[in-house]
């Protein structure tokens, strides 16, 4: 098991952000976090990311409490960092070196990498990600889509066993989207343990083959996409479902649906 | 924004200084600007402000820049502060002001002379190290002189936040005045941007707290490594012994 919480609450700028959250990650497992805003799904990937403690409970991981004194050693603390991953959803938070290369190279270099592997590491995954151009660039200055990919290379670039990906597919346009979002599904060939935090259900069956749901900074539904996608009440009450007026042809109705997804012709 | 993007532009452009080591740079600007610091004459900081002048040439850096960019500003605010010595120092009379009947000295006037020419020539090499030199290479370049790290580091994000925020700043008033119809009253113009600078000290609390947890979540620990990349070619070390020899020239001719 990579990860194991129990009842775990953790407060978060001022806000219960998590309340009593039992969950178990499995090796090699593609999870999805689902919720609306402020359901508690950025806060729980910080913690599983060892830059917060709960208030209450407990996060193991691969047997190991998270805690501050677990991470006072450098040799848990730099083991840990090289086998698990996060990319923010804001990247401008994610963007604070000088250049491009700099930003991919500073985990690697953060971690004592050689020259040469460093050097050669980080011109792969440029290539890989497409940024190799951007070497040079400022990333601030670079567009949302590409700043995206810069964030995600900075991560991936240490190959880590754990990605942790915060709304990876925000603000980007259609196109930037399907591609971010294929390379995280074939990323080391899928063999990664993945938990993505998105509230976006039309790429929910793509990059996960287990769906949590939060609400509230609580559990309220763990199981398959299809068998989460299915049940309409509960997306309903979890804020991820809205009935909106759609024009047709002709005439105009309202029902709720899924974004991404198409819906009967006649209506509900 | 405009003229930090101006400046990396003409920092990646084929002039003189663009071609050098930043650091070799970076140590040439430091000991002309100690020369101007400790010259005791007017002949030495003219001569190293026309040296400015013509490295700033040959760097494809435009008289106009120089004087629309620096030297307006500088004047401004520095002849602010030397004015007062043409007509305050006690000397012999060099002329009267018309119409005012203001006695200017050669005492008063060599002061004010020697205030603008040290701020002029200190103020144009450091605009050509960094019109010359990515920012960027600046950081790096101070880090081999052993700038401490977190210096060098709080450099670094006071530059990226800066930009940030003007970012959001822009935005914002982009927002308000897409909502505003004509100039808003003074007392609602005040509050307005008092209640802007709020938020955007809010945000950047907020950016701060997250860019910290995102180095840590890449391995930061306290200290900072940097992939040092700089190689000294045969034209630095001909440019590094160019700045020592000029450097220890300016500061011998202006002993007296």
């Amino acid at each position: 098991m990579v990860y194991e919480l129990s009842d775990v609450t953790c407060r978060y700028q001022d806000v219960t952000a998590l309340r009593g959250l039992s969950l178990s990650i499995e090796a090699g497992s593609r999870v999805a976090l689902v919720g609306a805003n402020g359901s508690g799904k950025s806060t729980l990937l910080r913690l599983l990311d060892g830059l917060l403690f709960p208030d209450a409970g407990l996060v193991r991981y691969r047997g190991t409490p998270l805690t501050e004194a677990a991470f006072a050693p450098d040799g848990f603390a730099y083991s840990f960092r090289r086998q698990v991953g996060l990319v923010f959803q804001d990247a401008d938070a994610q963007l604070f070196n000088p250049t491009v290369f700099d930003e991919v190279a500073f985990g690697p270099l953060q971690l004592g990498w050689g020259r040469d592997e460093l050097h050669a590491r980080v011109g792969e995954t440029m290539e890989k990600l497409r940024v190799a151009h951007l070497r040079d660039r400022v990333p601030q200055r670079l567009s949302t889509g590409e700043k995206k990919r810069v964030a995600l290379a900075s991560v991936l670039v240490l190959d880590p066993d754990v990605l942790l990906l915060d709304e990876p597919a925000a603000g980007l346009d259609p196109r930037s989207e399907s591609e971010v979002i294929d390379l995280l599904v074939g990323w080391a060939g899928g063999a990664k343990t993945v938990v993505t935090a998105t509230h976006d259900l039309g790429a929910l069956e793509d990059i996960a083959d287990r769906c949590c749901v939060l609400n509230d900074g609580r559990l309220v539904a763990d199981a398959a996409p299809a068998v989460i996608l299915a049940d309409l009440p509960l997306l309903q009450r979890a804020n991820l479902v809205h009935a909106h007026r759609h024009t047709h042809p002709g005439r105009q109705h309202s029902h709720p649906h899924l974004h991404g997804h198409e819906h009967a012709r006649d209506g509900a | 924004m405009d003229r930090a993007r101006e400046a990396e532009r003409r920092a990646g452009t084929r002039g003189l200084l663009q071609q050098l080591d930043p650091r070799v740079k970076l140590a040439g600007v430091l000991a002309l600007v100690a020369a101007v610091a400790l010259a005791r004459n007017l002949a030495t900081l003219a001569f190293l402000l026309l040296l400015a002048v013509v490295a700033a040439s040959a760097s494809r850096l435009p008289l106009r820049l120089l004087v629309t960019r620096l030297w307006l500003g500088t004047l401004a605010f520095t002849g602010i502060i030397a004015l007062p010595a043409l007509f305050t120092t006690p000397g012999q009379e060099w002329f009267t002001l018309p119409g005012a009947g203001l006695i200017v000295t050669v005492q008063g006037a060599t002061s004010a002379a020697y205030l603008l020419l040290r701020v002029l020539g200190a103020a144009t090499l450091a605009f050509l190290l960094v019109f010359t030199t990515p920012w960027t290479h600046v950081l790096k370049a101070l880090r081999t002189f052993r700038v401490p790290a977190v210096a060098v580091v709080v450099l670094g994000m006071t530059w990226r936040y800066i930009l940030v925020l003007l970012q959001a700043a822009h935005a914002m008033f982009d927002a308000r005045r897409s909502r505003t119809v004509g100039p808003l009253p003074g007392p609602v113009r005040r509050r307005t941007t008092a209640a802007a600078a709020g938020v955007l000290l809010e945000r950047s609390m907020r950016l701060s707290q997250d860019v910290f947890l995102a180095m840590q979540s890449r391995g930061f620990r306290g200290e900072v490594h940097v992939a040092d990349q700089f190689r000294m070619r045969p034209r630095d070390w001909a440019a590094l012994g160019a700045f020592a020899v000029l450097a220890t020239l300016c500061v011998w001719m202006g002993r007296q």
